[in-house]
């Protein structure tokens, strides 16, 4: 149990490491990566409701009855992205200012009902967690490095610490939406690059 | 028909529980969200307007209803003395509704400072009532209880140049604070000794 634990974990990482491999859910993953804070903070909400949601879903998987299986499901993703949005404008503000919309929209983030249906609702408790915890981490990890790419780029800062110094013009293409496709692109390109060794 | 009575009491039980987790966690979250909204969205402007005050007007704060309507009064505390209070109006810009936070001396009637809080005015022109700090201080000093205009309406404040609209918004939204603080000047000193004693 404990190994495959690790497996469904690590898979999140890599082998099916959303949006690169997994191409789901790419509305928040254009829309937020302008920022490595807005993709840091994105991703690690997302995490919490995949874990969180895997691990009921997985619970309650022998008593939902499988006719309104979807509907439960969004039931119980959207109670805690609810959860998610208020805390966070209790306790982080200022990221809930920036994040917006997108909070609200993980609901209808593919990879959440996704995992439910494909994992969670056919699996252990702890098998669903790790997957959930691997797929998440995943998510956080794809974000920050498209966020980390388009940052430096169109806006010359990390963690809006400039790094370039006062002569750089920053390319601002690469934090508009087009911007993010071309970005997205390059990114899986080089991904199945390296996959196909 | 049995099996329809249990599908639908299957997302009816969901719902509930969903509903009551949200209500609970809503309601321990909601003190907090309130002042985080007011200090992050209110806050500066408050700030800015009662610089030098010796106490946090964010706290300490008045709910008066009047009517339909509900005011938050925010008191800033002056040498010892509880004798000012700032609140927000609204007045009619070029791009909709500007919030306008005018802080006012009880004793005097004097406004002690203005600030622009909520806007959607033309970015660079219009918007220049929120930064421009020259344009809002010509109001400090002045009674409230004047009658407020730009200057091309035969009034005493020099317009922004190019925002003759968005000008004419602060000077309503400051009519309007006039009229509710003659309106609510009995009741607010009233309240602010209750609160005292």
């Amino acid at each position: 149990m404990a190994k495959t634990a690790v497996q469904e974990f690590t898979k999140g990482l890599w082998a099916e490491i959303p949006p690169f491999r997994l191409v789901l859910g790419l509305c928040p993953v254009l829309a937020v990566t302008k920022t490595v804070e807005n993709g840091i903070g994105m991703g690690v909400a997302t995490t919490f409701v995949l874990i969180c949601s895997n691990i009921l879903i997985s619970l309650l998987r022998n008593v939902i009855p499988k006719k309104v299986r979807i509907a439960c499901f969004i039931v119980v993703i959207a109670t805690f992205v609810t959860v998610v949005e208020l805390v966070m404008q209790a306790f982080a503000y200022p990221l809930f200012l920036k994040l917006g919309i997108f909070i609200p929209l993980i609901v209808v983030n593919c990879i959440v009902l996704g995992r439910a249906e494909a994992f969670a609702a056919k699996n252990g408790v702890v098998a669903s967690f790790a997957d959930g915890l691997g797929i998440g981490v995943g998510f956080t990890l794809s974000l920050t490095a498209l966020a980390i790419v388009r940052e430096i780029l169109g806006n010359g800062t990390f963690y809006d610490i400039p790094v370039f110094g006062p002569t750089f013009e920053p390319f601002s293409f690469m934090v508009q939406a087009p911007g993010a496709f071309v970005c997205l692109g390059l990114m899986l390109c080089i991904m199945n690059m390296l996959g196909k060794k | 028909m049995r099996e329809m009575l249990k599908l639908f009491i299957a997302v009816v039980v969901f719902s509930c529980l969903s509903g009551g987790v949200l209500a609970a966690i809503q309601n321990v979250t909601k003190e907090r969200i309130e002042y985080q909204q007011l200090k992050f969205v209110k806050g500066p402007t408050i700030k800015n307007i009662m610089e030098g005050c010796s106490n946090d007007p964010l706290i300490d704060r008045l709910r008066i209803v009047d009517e339909a309507r509900e005011m938050h009064l925010f008191i800033g505390e002056f040498e010892g003395k509880r004798n000012t209070v700032a609140f927000e109006t609204f007045g009619k810009g070029f791009g909709g509704a500007m919030g306008v936070i005018v802080g006012v001396n009880l004793e005097n009637d004097e406004i002690i400072g203005v600030g622009v809080t909520t806007h959607s005015e033309t970015p660079g022109v219009g918007s220049k009532a929120k930064t421009d700090p020259d344009f809002t201080a010509q109001f400090k000093g002045l009674s409230i209880l004047d009658p407020f205009k730009v200057k091309t309406d035969g009034g005493q404040i020099d317009a922004l140049s190019g925002a003759t609209i968005s000008s004419r918004g602060v000077c309503g939204a400051l009519v309007e604070a006039g009229e509710i603080y003659k309106k609510l000047k009995p009741t607010i000193i009233e309240k602010m000794k209750e609160k005292q004693g």
